[in-house]
């Protein structure tokens, strides 16, 4: 049985103290995360400018549990809209027309559908929001290009294994041009 | 897919002149970092002159009240109901084309989604203004929403289709602005990182919400972003359907049938895609952009509009064999008057413009055409406006003959049609000018890579 994991809810972490290199394909990147995990360094991540397929099981990057929030925030928004309709149809405001049944519930389908989506989707976008940390605007930039067409592998002070030269030779190895460290 | 398959089936790029990554954020961000030309300014002065003036005429409308326009008793609604669902029809392409072809997996998509959302939400916005005023008294607009009042148990009657339409519209746009300003993010942070003033580079971050391309981060966007097209794809059927209930619940003749629902939703996506294309033509020849909106993307678009344009004749054949074949007399009756009644011209023009033009696209050459497909779509557009206009003016002569009367616009009906051009493009031309109009992260992912990055 499907059940949400709380890995699933990766969360984005601010980049303080660390080292990171600058990478110039999407092989290079996949290969370089598959290595960093592989050498067992923790909380690190990878920045790119456009979303690399395959990255995120080379990190070790669970899929998404977002679905998780639309499928019961949409549950919820299909109760709530129907139930709205209901209890203020029945019971607050009834209203005799063409002696329909008070709970005519035909007719409260097309609201009980956008309400559905409404919470499903906007719910799921504040979701994302919160575990990617946004909006927080200031945000240390690592280097201008990663927006553009560079792509670089983080590995925070926070790291387990962690030592300056340790990793700045181990980021060198795996063949990037630019190494820097960030203090 | 490898290139020698994609060789072998003869499939284009979608992304010509042998870019490389970097050369699409510099092409796409030149109109947005580049101080804007003056057929920009001209063009963006035009349509704001127009917009102020339409403001204008708005306030003169509240402060004079309706009657100034030329609606009468039978037809109560005019010209607003008409922009109303011509607006909220233009808007459907968007959602189409970012949802439903993203499901679909449809790459080529990624040339014109941005722009096409961008559309979907000045459209609506458009189409909302236009609701809002024809109620009258738009001060009290907020009474279409259900709220916690104090004058005792009253809530609004959701099972009124008006009461549908308030739900429809505002989760449409709601969802529709969410999906656009996700996929926004990463782009406006590369403009962020491009920029070299303070003042631009601040504002930008603002509006980027400080994304910085974090993996982690990424892995949700792409889930969201998957999400909200799977839940756009039936919101924008719905959404259409419950306009077209606006109508189909009521018991005029010549609006009381199922038809209405798929019949609304297919002249949404014709009319939608006709817009796209009016404006990629504009968009891609103004800022150089010939190499991600490619011909593949227009041709693409124009196969649409010919498929749908064939759904919308044959809806319009339906109705009239249905309101043969039903034997029923009000029903026969509308369909004769709407041909032949005193608008049977804006019936032939609705029949010519939507059914006809469109099927010059059967050939490869005109389809590829820049010329007729720019011609073709404006006449799809006016031909669909006219559409909306012939169902309203059904209502001129219902059941009773006593109470027939024939609908005559006034010049401020004319204006206030002009105004909803006037508002939709200046939105649109401060889009251009101020964000990326095509998808750069999105189009990334879909250039020939030498090495890694499958899809």
């Amino acid at each position: 049985m499907y059940s949400p994991k709380k890995e699933q809810f990766h969360t984005f972490q601010e980049t303080e103290h660390g080292v990171f290199g600058l990478f110039d394909s999407p092989a290079e990147i996949i290969n370089a995360a598959q290595k960093t995990k592989d050498k067992g360094y923790t909380n690190f991540d990878c920045f790119t400018p456009y979303p690399v397929h395959g990255l995120d099981d080379a990190m070790g990057l669970p899929r998404s549990g977002l679905p998780w929030v639309t499928f019961f925030m949409g549950i919820f928004g299909c109760v709530a809209g129907f139930g709205m309709q209901y209890l203020t149809h029945k019971y607050d405001w009834p209203l005799n027309i063409s002696g329909k049944s008070f709970n005519a519930w035909f007719a409260y389908i097309p609201i009980t559908f956008e309400f559905t989506v409404f919470m499903a989707g906007v719910s799921t976008a504040v979701a994302m929001f919160i575990l990617t940390k946004l909006p927080k605007t200031g945000r240390k930039v690592l280097h201008p290009d990663i927006t553009t067409d560079k792509f670089a592998l983080w590995i925070p002070s926070n790291s387990a294994n962690y030592s300056e030269s340790g990793v700045t030779d181990f980021i060198k190895g795996l063949g990037s041009k630019h190494v820097e460290t960030v203090k | 897919m490898p290139n020698a398959i994609k060789e072998a089936l003869d499939i284009q790029p979608l992304v010509t002149g042998g870019k490389s990554v970097r050369d699409v954020t510099v092409d796409i961000l030149k109109p947005v970092e580049a101080f804007p030309t003056s057929l920009w300014w001209k063009a963006f002065l035009l349509a704001l002159t127009i917009t102020v003036i339409d403001l204008g005429i708005i306030g003169y409308l509240v402060y004079e009240g309706l009657y100034i326009l030329g609606i009468n008793n039978p037809v109560g609604w005019g010209f607003f109901i008409v922009n109303f669902v011509f607006w909220i029809g233009i808007g459907h392409a968007g959602t189409l084309i970012s949802a439903v072809l993203y499901l679909f997996r449809q790459e080529w998509r990624t040339g014109i989604n941005r722009a096409a959302e961008a559309m979907t939400i000045f459209a609506v916005l458009t189409a909302a203004s236009t609701l809002i005023i024809h109620i009258g008294r738009p001060w009290m607009g907020y009474w279409l929403f259900p709220y916690p009042n104090e004058r005792g148990p009253l809530w609004v009657n959701f099972r009124s289709p008006l009461i549908w339409d308030t739900f429809a519209v505002s989760t449409y746009l709601t969802i529709s602005l969410v999906f656009w300003y996700i996929g926004l993010i990463p782009d406006i942070a590369a403009v962020r990182d491009r920029a070299t003033g303070k003042v631009r580079k601040a504002v930008y971050d603002i509006l980027s919400f400080g994304w910085v391309g974090s993996n982690k981060a990424w892995s949700h966007l792409e889930t969201v972003a998957m999400i909200l097209a799977a839940l756009s794809t039936p919101l924008v059927l719905s959404v259409h359907t419950i306009v077209s209930f606006d109508f189909a619940v009521s018991i005029v003749p010549g609006w009381h049938t199922t038809i209405f629902p798929p019949y609304f939703v297919a002249g949404a996506i014709f009319s939608g895609f006709a817009m796209v294309v009016t404006l990629m033509v504009i968009a891609r020849e103004v800022f150089q952009l010939k190499d991600y909106i490619t011909m593949k993307h227009l041709e693409n678009m124009n196969k649409v509009i010919m498929v749908t344009g064939l759904i919308v004749g044959l809806a319009y054949s339906t109705e009239f064999f249905m309101a043969w074949y039903s034997g029923n007399e009000y029903e026969g009756f509308t369909f004769v008057n709407r041909a032949f009644g005193p608008y049977g011209w804006a019936y032939f023009i609705m029949f010519s413009c939507n059914v006809f033009a469109p099927q010059v696209f059967w050939s490869k050459k005109l389809r590829n055409s820049i010329p007729v497909m720019f011609v073709v779509s404006i006449i799809v557009n006016i031909g669909m406006w006219f559409e909306r206009f012939v169902i309203v003016m059904t209502l001129h002569r219902d059941f009773l003959p006593s109470s027939w009367d024939v609908y005559v616009p006034t010049v401020y009906d004319f204006m206030m049609l002009l105004g909803t051009f006037g508002i939709f493009f200046t939105l649109f031309l401060l889009f251009c000018r101020l964000l990326p109009v095509i998808a750069i992260a999105e189009v990334k992912t879909v250039m020939p890579h030498k090495d890694g990055g499958h899809h």
